[in-house]
């Protein structure tokens, strides 16, 4: 019965459904708008679990599928469906939208309904982004999105909130118009604006090699990748923490998941000549930004770069398999660097919004992000400073958290391909673990840095019940990692078979 | 020597307004200060009557009369019907900012009827002594309006400014068209297009010497960069309730201008226009995005970023195909409901003694009166290109023509000036919902002004939804 019905449709546009009527609730009764929309982003989620249980493991073929004519004179169909890459980013979002929800609960004061009304709305965005099957639908909920962000950063945000949500917008928009010019020359060679009638087009290698990095500008960054990254410090330090949650979590994984369902299908010949250029990106991203991590003094500003080394393993997991496919012959090498860049973007999402969500609790309390005015915060905030070191080691990529099996995944795939690029990306564990556990020794351990921290109140119940549902989740995938990966096996297998062959 | 009456029937909607102009015209002389409203009824009666005889009377396949001089087909009524459409709001969203300042007279309403005449005279031209006869109905009808606030020394400099330059265009058109006349024999479009098709590529210098002042002249009124400098003194000098008119109705007349000109008229110089619009469509959409970034005058950008829309519109004829005029009738009709929307959320700002002319007067709106900020918010970002607001399909047919006559490079200057077009819608909506607000003072809106200017945002948001129907309409009534 549950399979009968618009699933994908029911988690898009219900959460946007519920944000309007959250915003009718209005912001002069912020008790009654916040319940409500705890229950829309419950219910969201309750909504999106069938899509997992439901879920076809063995095939790669698109699931719950809905298509309805939408734009006929100009060929663009209300198309959706899932495959193993989008599924559990879609989950991801969900259960990430009731988590920011919990968050924001007492911290917000201004404007509550508009607050958590923009993220109802984003949420079902997102959603869409991850369930559009048609380029003209995902780029238009890829685009909408912008709108909710541009809005929970310059309201709610910090000082700086108005450069920072400005570059963030402008920075997306420009790297995103010019797929659009991509997606209508691919409309115009293939007649079609279904993402995977683009998968078959066969297309020459100029032309591959242009579309790809149209791709490239729009996705990167959104991943971001190194050089585009510099929106994303500004954007997280000045957002407010959900704001830092929702875009470390899922709008960054919107970048990796274009380069799996646009870049790499549709252009496989121009990724796979320019694969070495990913590749470089991806390492400057995780070695030299590690180092920019390092030196950081502002909370947020450390974790947002650590964020960007993160997903440098991301696209060099995805770009990896090429040359595996080249050196070895070897399919399953080749697929381990895409599940493992694919398991690094989920876990990514928990570890960072987590993260973000500890420093939002610090700062609720002490108005400050710098790590310089803490120190000992273990002697006054025990229970917190227990989450805080978990979701650091989590960060580091300690082996029996989930850090550590997308990590792990993509160095073992990079062996396959070169030693020196395995070599680079494995620093990664030296560095990474280097700014994580300085951070932690000089926030959480140590004397008591000063008399603010003294007076410091632990966590109460709320905050203790979204760490914990996020610290779960994060122990969970690193010890049994199979539910995620299981669901994506045949997706990743189809999408190799799909881009060794060439479209030329 | 007989004469033959020309058949007056499809002439009727512009025979009503013709004569209901002129009947309020005297009725209103007979009014008191106090009864003013009831020509502002009748103004609104006259455009309800025309459109619904404008339905009435529907021309599914084309017809002309007056000897040619003029053509009834789906896309003038098309046409024809957004501009009563979009004037009934003008006068609507007009009527409480002009009582305030003691412009509330009937004259605004003649001239704002006239007007409309000559746009529907304009839209239905199907010669060029009918194009130039609707264009200076609507000029002088214009001229006349921007000096309506006699008190107002920049209103009377942007109206001597729009006149002298209003009438140089009209001198180089008329020139164009004297080339082409003596290159054609005749004015009546249908005989230019089929001497133009005739004469061999070599012996048209004449009438591609004549397309230019022809192009020139357009240009002029379309307000299209190099020949655009009327404008943003013109939309700062008028008061808001003529710049709102100025701004919205007369640019689809200037569509279906273009659309009979260049394309009926003169379809097989397409490759010679191609690229005199090029010209102009790359110089309004940088110079119009760039200049409109440093405005801190709100009608001065609307007029910098209406410079830009122009250059898209233009994109869309230039792409001479039947996909590409729809793209642009689409962009005319979806720029015309935002302009609408965002000089009239600028009326609404404006109360007695005070002229919401700046954009630092948005400041705060959000907590003022979240509704309108809202609806400002949408229009903003529509103007952006911002999906699930219809401005973004917009752009994107527009972009989908040209990219399919191979122009991708004109294409990527067009989003890339969009990406910097939307720095300066982003600064209205940072201002409204980013700063805390400098006025206190409520906003007061009547219930019919309040209901219009929510339906004309929300209109954006459902078109965004389902941009379906008045696509199909566009290109039905192209096709038509």
């Amino acid at each position: 019965m549950l399979s009968e019905l618009p699933l994908l449709s029911l988690v898009i546009w219900f959460p946007v459904l519920g944000g309007i009527a959250v915003l009718f609730v209005g912001d002069e009764n912020p008790s009654r708008a916040k319940a409500l929309a705890l229950t829309v982003a419950i219910l969201s989620f309750l909504i999106s679990l069938p899509l997992y249980t439901l879920f076809d493991t063995t095939t790669a073929m698109m699931q719950f599928q809905e298509s309805i004519s939408w734009i006929p004179m100009l060929g663009v169909n209300y198309h959706l469906g899932v495959d193993g890459f989008s599924m559990p980013l879609i989950l991801l979002t969900t259960f990430m939208t009731v988590i920011v929800v919990i968050a924001g609960w007492e911290v917000v004061q201004y404007r509550v309904a508009q607050y958590m009304a923009a993220f109802l709305i984003m949420e079902g965005l997102m959603v869409g982004v991850f369930a559009a099957l048609d380029a003209i639908l995902f780029y238009v909920f890829f685009e909408a999105m912008l709108i909710p962000m541009f809005l929970i950063i310059g309201i709610w945000g910090g000082p700086r909130r108005v450069y920072a949500t400005l570059k963030f917008f402008l920075y997306t928009f420009l790297g995103s118009v010019f797929m659009l010019i991509a997606l209508i020359y691919l409309y115009h060679q293939a007649q079609s604006f279904a993402i995977l009638d683009f998968h078959v087009l066969p297309l020459s290698l100029t032309e591959q090699v242009l579309i790809f990095f149209a791709f490239l500008l729009g996705f990167s960054v959104k991943v971001p990748m190194w050089p585009v990254h510099t929106w994303l410090p500004d954007a997280h330090v000045e957002a407010p923490t959900g704001g830092s949650v929702i875009l470390a979590a899922i709008t960054l994984k919107i970048g990796g998941y274009g380069f799996l369902r646009f870049a790499l299908p549709i252009t496989p010949d121009a990724a796979g000549t320019l694969d070495w250029l990913i590749i470089t990106l991806s390492l400057i991203a995780v070695v030299y930004i590690s180092l920019v991590a390092l030196i950081q003094q502002d909370m947020k500003k450390l974790i947002a770069y650590s964020s960007i080394a993160h997903m440098g393993f991301v696209t060099l997991g995805f770009f990896i398999a090429f040359s595996i496919y080249r050196q070895t012959g070897s399919l399953s090498g080749a697929a381990m660097g895409i599940q493992g860049g694919m398991v690094q973007m989920v876990s990514h999402g928990f570890i960072s919004g987590a993260l973000f969500l500890c420093v939002g609790v610090l700062y609720d309390r002490m108005h400050s992000r710098q790590i310089k005015d803490y120190g000992g915060v273990v002697n006054t905030m025990p229970v917190f400073a227990a989450f805080m070191v978990l979701f650091c080691m989590a960060n580091a990529g300690l082996p029996g958290t989930s850090g550590f099996v997308g990590e792990f995944m993509v160095i073992l795939s990079s062996f396959k391909a070169n030693f020196w690029i395995a070599f680079l990306a494995a620093t990664t564990l030296m560095l990474g673990a280097a700014y994580t556990l300085w951070l932690i020794k000089r926030v959480v351990f140590g004397e008591i840095g000063n008399p603010h921290v003294a007076e410091l109140k632990d966590i109460n119940t709320r905050e203790i019940l979204m760490l914990s549902l996020l610290a779960a989740a994060v122990l969970g995938l690193g010890v049994w990692p199979d539910p995620l990966t299981s669901v994506m096996h045949a997706t990743v297998d189809n999408l190799l078979q799909h881009i060794i062959v060439t479209k030329l | 020597m007989n004469f033959v009456a020309p058949d007056f029937m499809p002439l009727l909607p512009e025979l009503f307004v013709l004569t209901l102009a002129c009947f309020i015209l005297v009725v209103d002389v007979f009014l008191e200060e106090r009864q003013r409203h009831i020509t502002y009824g009748l103004a609104q009666l006259t455009l309800l009557g025309a459109a619904l005889l404008t339905l009435a009377t529907y021309a599914h396949a084309p017809v002309t009369t007056m000897f040619g001089h003029y053509v009834r087909d789906a896309m003038g009524d098309v046409l024809k019907l957004c501009i009563y459409l979009a004037t009934a709001a003008v006068f609507l969203y007009s009527r409480d900012y002009l009582r305030q300042r003691d412009l509330f007279k009937g004259e605004y309403y003649v001239l704002g009827l006239f007007g409309v005449l000559g746009m529907m005279v304009m839209v239905s031209a199907h010669s060029l002594l009918t194009v130039y006869l609707g264009l200076e109905l609507l000029s002088l009808s214009l001229y006349a309006l921007v000096a309506f606030n006699r008190d107002s020394p920049t209103a009377s400099e942007a109206a001597m400014k729009y006149f002298v330059l209003g009438s140089i265009a009209s001198g180089m058109l008329l020139y164009g068209i004297s080339m082409i006349y003596g290159a054609t024999g005749s004015v009546d479009l249908q005989i230019i297009a089929d001497a133009v098709i005739a004469a061999p590529g070599t012996e048209n210098l004449v009438l591609v010497f004549g397309l230019v002042f022809l192009v020139v002249g357009l240009a002029f009124k379309l307000g299209a960069v190099p020949f655009h400098m009327w404008v943003p003194d013109v939309y700062q000098g008028a008061p808001t309730s003529v710049t709102l008119y100025i701004a919205s109705a007369p640019k689809l007349a200037a569509f279906a201008l273009l659309m009979r000109v260049l394309v009926e008229g003169l379809g097989a110089l397409q490759a010679d226009w191609q690229q005199m619009l090029i010209i102009l469509v790359v110089l309004s959409i940088v110079l119009g995005n760039l200049v409109a970034i440093v405005q801190t005058n709100i009608k001065r950008m609307l007029a910098y970023s209406t410079i830009s829309h122009v250059g898209f519109l233009l994109m869309g004829i230039l792409a001479g195909t039947p996909e590409g005029y729809a793209a642009a009738m689409f962009y005319t009709i979806v720029y015309v409901l935002m302009a609408v929307g965002a000089f009239g959320v600028v009326i609404v700002l404006s109360r007695s003694g005070f002229e919401a002319e700046n954009i630092d007067d948005f400041k705060g709106l959000n907590d003022r009166n979240p509704w309108l900020a809202f609806l400002m918010m949408v229009i903003m970002m529509s103007m952006a290109g911002v999906p699930f607001l219809v401005g973004f399909y917009a752009k994107w047919v527009v972009l989908q023509a040209i990219v399919n006559i191979g122009l991708v490079w004109l294409a990527i200057l067009g989003v890339v000036f969009s990406v910097i077009g939307a720095f300066y819608y982003l600064r209205v909506v940072r201002c409204m919902y980013f700063d805390r607000p400098e006025q206190s003072e409520p906003i007061q809106m009547k219930l019919d002004t309040e209901i219009a200017i929510s339906a004309n945002g929300l209109l954006l948001v459902a078109l965004g939804l389902y941009p379906t129907a008045l696509m199909t309409w566009c290109a039905l009534a192209l096709s038509g």
